[in-house]
């Protein structure tokens, strides 16, 4: 009986773990909640337009400097010639990595700051979050850039693919506080002010692709991972069954 | 048929010619074909062979590791991308250490909690128990010094916050955290250091005090379930009567053990490697970084039941001394347990009661060691750490007036 409760004991502190698990990452450092990437590493057309947003919009700035194009020809089903016309542009060798021309000291007078190499951000920020960033930059006339962002305030990072999605307006719910000199204003939706040359939709899937592309390259093994993961657990189940009949038969001496 | 004969004549020529210069037949007969271990182990049993598994799991999977880490603040968490990466199955190796660190201490509490569960600590075992404590102090090392060596910024930070605990010692304080840093900061020269503690001193000694777990228990004999000392009854060949050979017994017993373990390993390893963040955590993906605190620090989950008592109290250096005795206080369980049976079969419901209390406190604190320190949390806490604190202090008193039954002579079994 005893030994049951234990039993149970144990099986609650692994429940209550799970659960606490679930929490992590639901809300943006800015408390703003997060929307879903929904993207899929498994889908290699989606990675290939990923890339090819990768190298168009964000390798300017970004390195992706543990990220070499000999592997992503390899892991996107591409040949290294078109890997070579179509993702470098800047006289890189195919087994050379995704580096920038910026220098780190440029950066800092630019920007403020040096823009983050983007090889492990899908781990360190999480999909979610990098999907609801891209798609979260409104107009604000106080900051330098001229946007903001509603995901990480007061970001240096300029909207680098307004011309796509078009520049919105952040909407909110607000009331004047008079007595304590205050608005009270909760976010409560975009509005587009400038329409981009791709239509709602369009942009979701470009920053869908871009956000998977990213999630593939901070862990380019992790189909190969699942793949083998599989054919582990079928050769331990079948060695679970050796092993078993094996014991019992042993133990049919112990009385 | 005659070449096999000769075959095998040659075979026991051989083991004779090394019996007759090293004692490998009498080790072998001593440690495993004419170890009698009690017959009625139960599903607690298997963690003991599982830690031993894992620690050879640890020092395989790192010795390759080594062979492509870069010890240095400018290189180490580039050549662990390098590792993941570019090295022909290094993800697969780099995935076993950092899972196997959190297999490690989960296989070693549950192990631990087997010792509390059935008296496994009280005489005669009293020095297997303290060779264990030793073992669990220098496994505790053994994976803060290894969390520093991917140098990302959680790595740094966690490094940071519990090097600053020594400092908060009157005195001698900061003199000693510089000490241990080798520098005014966590710097290159602290992530050199530990990688030596890492790979050469700790794992030595992990090893040497494992051996010596082992040769104190197979010099007393294992516990049991039911607390019963099997050497009290023999049968006329001398074995105990409740007693089967170790070999082959429980090496084809432990060997299925080992498979579900692996198993859950497995599910671990290649489905969540990251484990929702807790055995690999987000902040950890960015670079070491000394001007940037991550959003929110706290210690691998092994560690959090303590660090949650340390914060729950108000003054730093009382923290770091209750710290110290929560870690320290099992070594002394076999003289604070003034019971005259092992088991919680046969104890009362006051021992029950306190364990359990115990097991969901500590659960409870680990919990709480994650979370910010919010005021409820904090206040959570702190009644946590009372009720752990009481277990062991209140032990003496609630071990002597509790209800035990009667013990058996034999123990419980029913055949298979």
């Amino acid at each position: 009986m005893m030994k049951k409760t234990f039993h149970k004991l144990f099986l609650g502190a692994v429940g209550v773990t799970a659960l606490s698990w679930s929490t992590v990452g639901a809300t943006a450092e800015s408390g703003a909640p997060l929307q879903l990437a929904r993207n899929d590493v498994a889908n290699t057309a989606s990675l290939q337009r990923g890339a090819r947003n990768y190298v168009n919009y964000c390798s300017g700035c970004h390195s992706a400097k543990y990220v070499r194009y000999s592997r992503l020809a390899e892991d996107l089903l591409l040949t290294e010639k078109q890997v070579t016309d179509n993702l470098m542009f800047s006289g890189e060798r195919i087994h050379d990595t995704i580096k920038i021309a910026m220098r780190p000291e440029d950066a800092s007078h630019w920007f403020g700051t040096t823009p983050p190499d983007l090889s492990l951000i899908a781990r360190s920020r999480g999909t979610d979050y990098i999907y609801s960033f891209l798609k979260s930059f409104y107009l604000d006339p106080s900051r330098p850039t001229g946007t903001n962002n509603l995901i990480l305030p007061g970001t240096s990072m300029p909207h680098v693919l307004w011309e796509l999605q078009g520049l919105q307006r952040a909407v909110y719910d607000g009331q004047s506080d008079a007595e304590h000199n205050a608005v009270h204003k909760k976010f409560k939706e975009f509005e587009l002010a400038k329409q981009g040359s791709l239509s709602p939709q369009e942009y979701d899937q470009f920053v869908r692709d871009t956000v998977n592309f990213l999630d593939y390259i901070a862990e380019p093994m992790q189909i190969e991972r699942k793949n083998l993961g599989m054919r582990v657990l079928a050769f331990l189940i079948v060695f679970f069954l050796f092993a078993y009949f094996l014991k019992k038969e042993f133990w049919k001496d112990v009385k | 048929m005659s070449a096999t004969m000769q075959q095998k004549g040659r075979m026991a020529q051989l083991v004779d010619w090394i019996d007759a210069r090293f004692p490998m037949t009498r080790f072998m007969k001593e440690h495993a074909s004419e170890y009698y271990a009690p017959k009625n182990f139960n599903f607690w049993y298997y963690f003991g062979s599982l830690a031993l598994v894992v620690l050879v799991l640890q020092i395989v999977t790192g010795i390759f590791l080594t062979m492509n880490y870069k010890p240095s603040a400018a290189d180490a968490f580039a050549s662990v991308e390098y590792i993941m990466r570019d090295v022909e199955w290094g993800w697969l190796i780099r995935y076993m250490h950092s899972t196997g660190a959190s297999a490690f201490f989960i296989v070693v509490y549950l192990h631990m909690f087997r010792g509390l569960m059935y008296g496994s600590y009280k005489n005669p075992r009293e020095l297997v128990w303290i060779f264990g404590m030793l073992i669990y102090l220098c496994l505790m090392a053994e994976a803060f010094f290894g969390y520093l060596l991917p140098w990302g910024n959680m790595s740094y930070w966690g490094a940071q916050v519990i090097v600053s605990l020594f400092g908060a010692i009157p005195g001698i304080g900061e003199g000693l955290v510089e000490w241990i840093r080798g520098d005014y900061y966590i710097s290159d020269i602290t992530l050199n250091r530990f990688f030596a503690l890492h790979v050469i001193a700790l794992p030595l000694a992990l090893v040497f005090l494992v051996i010596a777990h082992i040769f104190a228990l197979h010099e007393v004999g294992s516990n049991n379930p039911d607390g019963i000392e099997i050497k009290k009854l023999k049968g006329p060949d001398g074995h105990p009567v409740d007693g089967i050979p170790f070999h082959p017994y429980y090496t084809v017993k432990d060997l299925v053990g080992f498979i579900v373990f692996a198993m859950l390993f497995s599910l671990v390893l290649f489905f969540a490697p990251e484990m929702g963040g807790y055995f690999l955590e987000h902040a950890n993906f960015d670079p070491a970084n000394p001007l940037q605190t991550p959003e929110h620090i706290a210690p691998v989950w092994y560690f959090t039941p303590f660090y949650a008592i340390l914060r729950a109290v108000p003054n730093k250096l009382l923290g770091v001394v209750l710290m110290g005795i929560a870690v320290l206080a099992f070594v002394f369980l076999p003289w604070l347990d003034r019971s005259k049976v092992k088991s919680i079969r046969y104890r009362g419901w006051l021992f029950r009661g306190f364990l359990g209390a115990f097991a969901v406190s500590f659960i409870a604190l680990g919990y709480l060691g994650l979370q910010p320190a919010t005021p409820g949390y904090t206040l959570a806490a702190r009644v946590f750490a009372v009720i752990y604190f009481a277990f062991f202090l209140l032990m003496p008193w609630y071990t002597r007036i509790d209800q035990t039954k009667p013990v058996p002579e034999r123990v419980t079994f029913h055949t298979h």
